[in-house]
C-alpha cells in the first residue's frame, strides 16, 4: 500500500512541476506580447493579413523598429558553402552572402559587425523563418515558387544558371555542337530535366553522383558535363584540360534574401538597400572579395552578379 | 604538400575549434544524462506502480520516445515552441530538454529493470526492520540498482554523446559541423582534407568515450558484492 501511495505523490509532483512550468511560460509569453505592441503598431498590422492567409502557425517576427531597437540584424546564413557562406580557419564566418549581411548591417546601425550570424541548413532555412528565429537568410536561397508561398523574397542578388564544361581540346561553346553527343549530367538535378525536355536529340550519360560524373568527364566516357555554373566553373578551374564552353544555359534562377513572410517593412527596407547599392556597383564589388579568388578569370562577374535586383 | 590534408588542421584556429566543438558535445550530452538519471530514477519507481493508468501513461511516454526520431522531436521542441508557443529558446537549451525527455524514458526503463529484478525478500526485510517506504528505496533498494544500472546507463550517454551531432540541424555548431566546415572552407586549397578530418574527429569521440566506459567498469567492480 505505501509504495502505491508513493507512486501517487511522485506522480502528482510530476505532473504540477510540468504545469506549473507551463503556466510560467505563458505568463512570460504574454509579458512579452504588449511590448512589440507597443513599439512597432505598423508591422504588427502588416503581418496580420499574411498570418490569417496562412494556417499554419508562425511566430511574429521582429519589425525594422524592433530591430533597430535592439542595435543588432539576425541574419541566417550558411556556414559550410564555400565560397558562399563558411567558416574560415580563424573561425570567421566569410563569403559572397556573409558580405552583403555585414554591409546591411553597417548601413542599418553604422557598424559592419552590429550582426549576429546563425548558421542555417539547407533544410531548415524556411522554418527559421517562420519561428522568427532570424530576421533574414541569407543563405544562397533560390527563388521558386513553392518557397514564395511560405516566405517573402527581396530583390535578387545574384543568379545561377547551368553551365557545360568540356575538355579544352574540343570545347563545347554552343549547345547546337552537343547534338549526337554524349552528355554526362548528375541524377535529380535541373540539368536532366532541361536537356531531356529541351534536347532531346542529345544523349545524355546519367550519374547518381557528382564525383562518379566527374571521374567520367575525366574519362572520356562523354562529350562534356553540364550542372549548376558555379559548380563547373569552380571544377574547370582546378582540373587543367577542361574550361567551360557554356557558361549560363537553361532556366535563370535567381537567389534573394528573404524574410517572413508579411514583414513588409523589413522587405522594403531591404529592397531600397538593393536598389541604391547598385549605384556603387556593390555586388561587383562582393564578387571580386569573394567568389574571384575561387574562379578567378575565368568567370564573367556579369554572368553570376545581379545589381539593383534588375535580372537581363 | 599541397596534397596533405592533414596540414589543414593546423591551419588557424581549426584544431581548436574542433576541441571546442567536441566541449559543446559533450555538455549538451552530460546535462542531459544528468537530468536523466535523476528523473528516471523517479520514473522507473513509479513505472513499477500497479496502478494501471500509472502504467498506461508511462508505456505510452515510453513508446513515444521510442518511436518518434530525435531528429522531429529537435524541430518540435525548437522550432515548434517559437511558432505555436511563442517561446525562443536556444538551440542548445532546445537540445538538452529533448535529450533529457528521451534519456529520461530510457533510463526509466533501465531503472524499473533493474527494480524489478531486486529480489522481493529486500523489500520485506527492510520493511521488517521498521523502514518506511523512502527509506526503504534510498537505503536498500537504490544501492544495489546502482550497480545493475551502471554499464546501461554508461552505454545510454554514449549513444546520447554521438547523437548530439543532429543537433547541427537546429543550429548549434558541434564537433562534426566544426569538421565539416573546415573541410568546406579548405574544398579548392585541400581537397583531401576530409579524410583526415573525421579521422581526428573519430579520434576525438574515442577519447571522450573511453573513459566513461573505463570508469563504469572500475565502479561496477567496485560495488560488486
Amino acid at each position: 500500500m505505501k509504495k502505491k501511495l508513493l507512486g501517487v505523490i511522485l506522480t502528482a509532483g510530476l505532473l504540477a512541476g510540468v504545469l506549473a512550468g507551463c503556466g510560467q511560460t505563458k505568463e512570460a509569453a504574454s509579458t512579452a506580447a504588449p511590448a512589440t505592441e507597443e513599439t512597432a503598431p505598423a508591422a504588427e498590422s502588416a503581418a496580420e493579413p499574411a498570418e490569417s492567409q496562412d494556417a499554419s502557425a508562425s511566430a511574429q517576427a521582429r519589425s525594422l523598429e524592433d530591430i533597430k531597437a535592439d542595435g543588432k540584424l539576425v541574419i541566417g546564413v550558411f556556414s559550410d558553402k564555400n565560397p558562399f557562406g563558411y567558416v574560415d580557419a580563424n573561425g570567421d564566418v566569410q563569403g559572397y552572402d556573409v558580405y552583403f549581411a555585414k554591409r546591411l548591417a553597417l548601413d542599418l546601425f553604422g557598424s559592419e559587425d552590429a550582426v549576429e550570424f546563425v548558421y542555417v541548413e539547407a533544410a531548415s532555412r524556411v522554418e527559421y523563418l517562420k519561428s522568427a528565429k532570424v530576421d533574414i537568410i541569407l543563405a544562397n536561397f533560390t527563388v521558386t515558387d513553392e518557397r514564395s508561398e511560405q516566405v517573402d523574397f527581396a530583390l535578387p542578388y545574384m543568379k545561377v544558371a547551368l553551365g557545360v564544361v568540356s575538355p579544352e581540346s574540343n570545347l563545347i561553346t554552343d549547345v547546337e555542337q552537343l547534338k549526337e553527343k554524349t552528355l554526362i549530367v548528375v541524377k535529380g538535378t535541373t540539368a536532366e530535366t532541361y536537356f531531356q525536355e529541351n534536347y532531346p536529340e542529345i544523349n545524355l550519360l546519367k550519374f547518381d553522383e557528382y564525383q562518379e560524373a566527374y571521374d567520367a568527364l575525366a574519362d572520356g566516357r562523354g562529350d562534356a558535363f553540364s550542372t549548376d555554373n558555379t559548380e563547373v566553373l569552380a571544377w574547370a578551374l582546378q582540373n587543367k584540360g577542361f574550361a567551360v564552353g557554356i557558361e549560363s544555359i537553361g532556366n535563370l534562377d535567381t537567389i534573394a534574401p528573404a524574410v517572413q513572410k508579411g514583414n513588409t517593412e523589413l522587405l522594403n527596407w531591404i529592397n531600397e538597400e538593393i536598389e541604391s547599392l547598385a549605384a556603387e556597383q556593390f555586388f561587383h564589388k562582393d564578387f571580386e572579395e569573394t567568389l574571384k579568388p575561387v574562379y578567378g578569370d575565368s568567370v564573367d562577374a556579369d554572368s553570376l552578379v545581379v545589381e539593383g535586383g534588375i535580372v537581363d | 604538400m599541397q596534397d596533405l590534408g592533414i596540414q589543414v588542421l593546423f591551419q588557424g584556429r581549426n584544431f581548436i575549434r574542433l576541441w571546442e566543438g567536441l566541449w559543446v558535445t559533450l555538455r549538451i550530452a552530460v546535462i542531459s544524462m544528468a537530468f536523466s538519471v535523476l528523473l528516471g530514477f523517479f520514473l522507473g519507481m513509479v513505472m513499477t506502480m500497479h496502478n494501471r493508468a500509472v502504467r498506461c501513461i508511462t508505456r505510452l511516454y515510453l513508446e513515444t520516445v521510442r518511436i518518434l526520431p530525435q531528429l522531429v522531436l529537435l524541430f518540435l521542441v525548437y522550432f515548434g515552441a517559437a511558432k505555436h508557443l511563442g517561446i525562443n529558446m536556444s538551440g542548445e537549451t532546445a537540445a538538452i530538454i529533448v535529450f533529457t525527455f528521451w534519456g529520461t524514458a530510457e533510463m526509466g526503463d533501465l531503472v524499473r529493470g533493474a527494480l524489478i529484478a531486486t529480489p522481493r525478500h529486500q523489500y520485506e526485510s527492510a520493511g521488517g526492520l521498521g523502514m518506511n517506504t523512502l527509506q526503504t528505496y534510498f537505503y536498500v533498494i537504490i544501492p544495489q540498482t546502482i550497480r545493475r544500472l551502471l554499464p546501461p546507463a554508461v552505454n545510454l550517454l554514449t549513444r546520447m554523446i554521438k547523437t548530439t551531432s543532429l543537433v547541427v540541424l537546429i543550429g548549434v555548431v558541434e564537433v562534426v559541423k566544426v569538421g565539416k566546415q573546415i573541410i568546406d572552407a579548405s574544398r579548392y586549397q585541400t581537397p583531401t582534407a576530409a579524410l583526415w578530418i573525421y579521422g581526428v574527429i573519430f579520434i576525438m569521440y574515442f577519447i571522450v568515450c573511453y573513459p566513461f566506459s573505463r570508469l563504469s567498469l572500475w565502479l561496477e567492480k567496485k560495488y560488486e558484492i
